[in-house]
């Protein structure tokens, strides 16, 4: 292979040609402000409201309910923030244990910003990363504000039931938000079905650039701008629009929209061919996640006794990207949250590499991973302490002083 | 991705002396996988305990294997007088240094190492007889202490880049700091030493009680024990540990470690505490 292998799509996507095709003119000659009054101005600003109603019509919703951002982390942060200014006397949040870290941190950063009066519930996971929706139910209260869930894991893909939760939140009367960031472009969306009352989604995953998200805030949702300023985007948010990554959005949505049966056959297909390869051919291999309520291009697979980063780098050797939850990856000293919150055992929770697809994946790329991956974990595996050449791990021969386990 | 040296990349892409060593004379096993990074080191010995041979083991990232693989290196061909010496901070030197965050890789080199000369002398593991002080990842009082004295260490974060200490659910933050201030005297700063230059026995019996009563029963309490003054005689303070910690394995170390030193910073830096039933 010469070019990379590319197969980390949930960290971020190519910008698609045809995305930087239409993006182009409005970093060149069409570079009126969309506010300004005149023809010049003019013209921009109707390539906004183009592609409000192309990304609109990929998300069922009507254009006037979308707010463009400057990224899902801004989209998150206000539809949060916003709920729990509307709703001052209400101070419980809901939320899981799995969510990207502009949830995750922002709910639980809330929690001593406040001084604890906010009070969150970070609901658990089963071990295949589903929900429980019966304890889902059980945890929201006449004080809860809002609920915030992740539609598809980034590090799973695993999809949580949204409709079925946005359901009961509104027969409770409680704002329900979802960061469809991983899910947007990969599996369709109608939130004209959906009683979903705000919805983060991101330009980069679905391949439009970095730097533009977009909240969706249903009409008649009550709502607190975030960064206030002028009047655009009806002052729901202050300051000029990214023109040209709008336009490249609207673009990559329309694509999307077009591309959505291949991701869910082609591409759905890649990927378990690559799944299921690396599961035969490396043994105390395990898959993170439930088996099919996933996202079709995500595999996460946990390699027993090896740690995450020395696959990565061995792969990056060979020109294969890929992502892993380990800690050594992370900065951090601990697993993955979502590997820790699944219950992974530290024998797999380590050693887990996630390969996300995208529709510009090939056979022969899957085949090339497929011949290089099995060998790297097993010189790993031969230079591991717990491994031994019958392929049986010795777990305990090192044993931990500490009391993590 | 973390910016690594081309000699590390080197150690990890082509670790040298990977395996093991049948009846080897030295075996150090150190981490685990609940850690996240593990190694066993092994060394063979002539007759004059000239290392003849290493060989390693390593679970864990790019820098731990190449922290593994590098310390095999330096320490063959080397008399174990000479091996011992090496500190973590060779190791990282060998390597033409490591990120700050993996610091922790190069300390479990040099850890795995005095394991193995303590397995090959049938001594006790020293660091190991500590307090843990961070529970996530098995980390003592002493290995703290010595990662503050020997890289110098200003912060928590510095600290488990070295050690991993506090670097997982951060109920221990408060303890390192403590660690921090003692290890660099700043304790002394805060509370006044109040110590008189010359004391009567009457004196020092009082005050020995009153260190005893203020701050060492409570912390033996908190854990189900309790200590108990018998006599004083010179500067020999004679005590004996009640409930949990009179059966508790590590009561030396509580003994010196921690009331002979609370007695010597509050009472008299030459007083010995001895244990009598």
């Amino acid at each position: 292979m010469n070019a990379p292998v590319y197969m980390d799509n949930n960290a971020t996507t190519r910008v698609a040609p045809e995305v930087v095709e239409v993006m182009l003119p409005y970093y060149s000659d069409l570079y009126g402000n969309p506010s300004s009054m005149h023809t010049f101005g003019g013209q921009v600003g109707r390539a906004v409201e183009e592609a409000r109603g192309k990304i609109a019509s990929l998300l069922g919703a009507r254009p006037d309910e979308l707010i463009f951002t400057s990224c899902g982390t801004e989209s998150d942060s206000t539809a949060i923030l916003s709920a729990l200014q509307s709703f001052p006397e209400k101070r419980h949040i809901v939320t899981t244990r799995v969510e990207h870290p502009a949830v995750k941190n922002l709910c639980e950063s809330l929690d001593k910003l406040t001084g604890h009066k906010h009070k969150i519930t970070q609901l658990p996971v089963n071990s295949d990363g589903t929900l429980d929706l019966g304890l889902y139910e059980e945890s929201l209260t006449d004080e809860t504000a809002i609920v915030s869930a992740m539609w598809a894991n980034n590090e799973t893909g695993v999809i949580f039931p949204i409709k079925e939760m946005a359901e009961i939140a509104k027969s409770r009367g409680i704002l329900f938000h979802t960061d469809a960031v991983q899910a947007v472009g990969k599996i369709p969306i109608n939130l004209s079905q959906v009683p979903i009352d705000f919805l983060s989604l991101s330009g980069h995953k679905l391949h439009a650039p970095k730097g533009i998200g977009v909240l969706y805030v249903r009409k008649g949702t009550p709502f607190v701008p975030f960064i206030i300023g002028g009047h655009q985007e009806h002052g729901r948010r202050g300051g000029t629009e990214n023109v040209a990554a709008i336009v490249g959005l609207g673009k990559a949505c329309e694509m999307a929209a077009n591309q959505m049966q291949e991701e869910n056959t082609r591409v759905k297909a890649l990927r378990d061919k690559l799944e299921d390869g690396l599961l035969a051919s490396i043994p105390s291999s395990l898959l993170n996640g439930h088996k099919t309520l996933r996202l079709p291009n995500t595999t996460n697979i946990s390699f027993e006794y090896v740690e995450g980063e020395a696959i990565l780098l061995h792969l990056d050797r060979f020109g294969i990207c890929a992502s892993s939850g380990s800690a050594c990856t992370s900065g951090s000293l601990e697993p993955s949250h979502v590997m820790r919150a699944m219950g992974v055992p530290f024998t797999a929770a380590h050693g887990s590499i996630r390969l996300s697809l995208s529709v510009y994946n090939t056979e022969a790329e899957v085949d090339f991973v497929l011949e290089k991956l099995p060998p790297v974990i097993a010189q790993l595996r031969e230079m591991s302490p717990f491994w031994q050449s019958e392929h049986k791990g010795k777990v305990g021969s090192s044993q931990c002083k500490c009391s993590c386990s | 991705m973390w910016e690594y040296t081309d000699k590390v990349r080197d150690h990890f892409m082509n670790p040298r002396n990977v395996g093991e060593i049948e009846n080897a004379d030295g075996i150090g096993e150190v981490g685990s996988l609940a850690c996240g990074d593990a190694l066993t080191l092994y060394f063979k010995l002539d007759e004059t305990e000239r290392i003849i041979d290493a060989k390693f083991k390593t679970f864990g990232c790019a820098s731990a294997i190449a922290s593994s693989s590098a310390l095999t290196e330096m320490i063959k061909g080397l008399p174990l007088v000479e091996a011992e010496k090496i500190t973590n901070e060779d190791i990282a030197e060998y390597l033409g240094g490591l990120p700050k965050e993996k610091m922790h890789c190069s300390v479990m080199g040099r850890e795995a190492l005095e394991a193995a000369i303590a397995y090959y002398r049938g001594i006790p593991l020293p660091m190991a007889e500590g307090e843990v002080v961070c529970e996530c990842f098995g980390v003592t009082d002493l290995e703290v202490k010595r990662a503050i004295a020997e890289s110098n260490l200003r912060s928590v974060e510095e600290i488990t880049n070295f050690t991993k200490a506090g670097g997982g659910c951060g109920k221990c933050h408060d303890r390192l700091e403590e660690l921090l201030r003692e290890a660099r005297h700043e304790v002394q700063q805060i509370i006044p030493d109040k110590r008189p230059t010359r004391l009567t026995n009457i004196q020092k019996i009082k005050l020995i009680e009153e260190v005893l009563e203020r701050e060492v029963r409570p912390t033996l309490r908190k854990d189900g024990g309790d200590i108990e003054l018998i006599d004083v005689d010179g500067d020999f303070v004679i005590v004996s540990l009640r409930g949990a910690c009179g059966s508790c394995k590590k009561s030396q170390t509580t003994l010196k470690e921690y009331v002979e030193k609370k007695l010597r910073e509050q009472v008299l830096d030459t007083l010995i505490v001895e244990e009598g039933k």
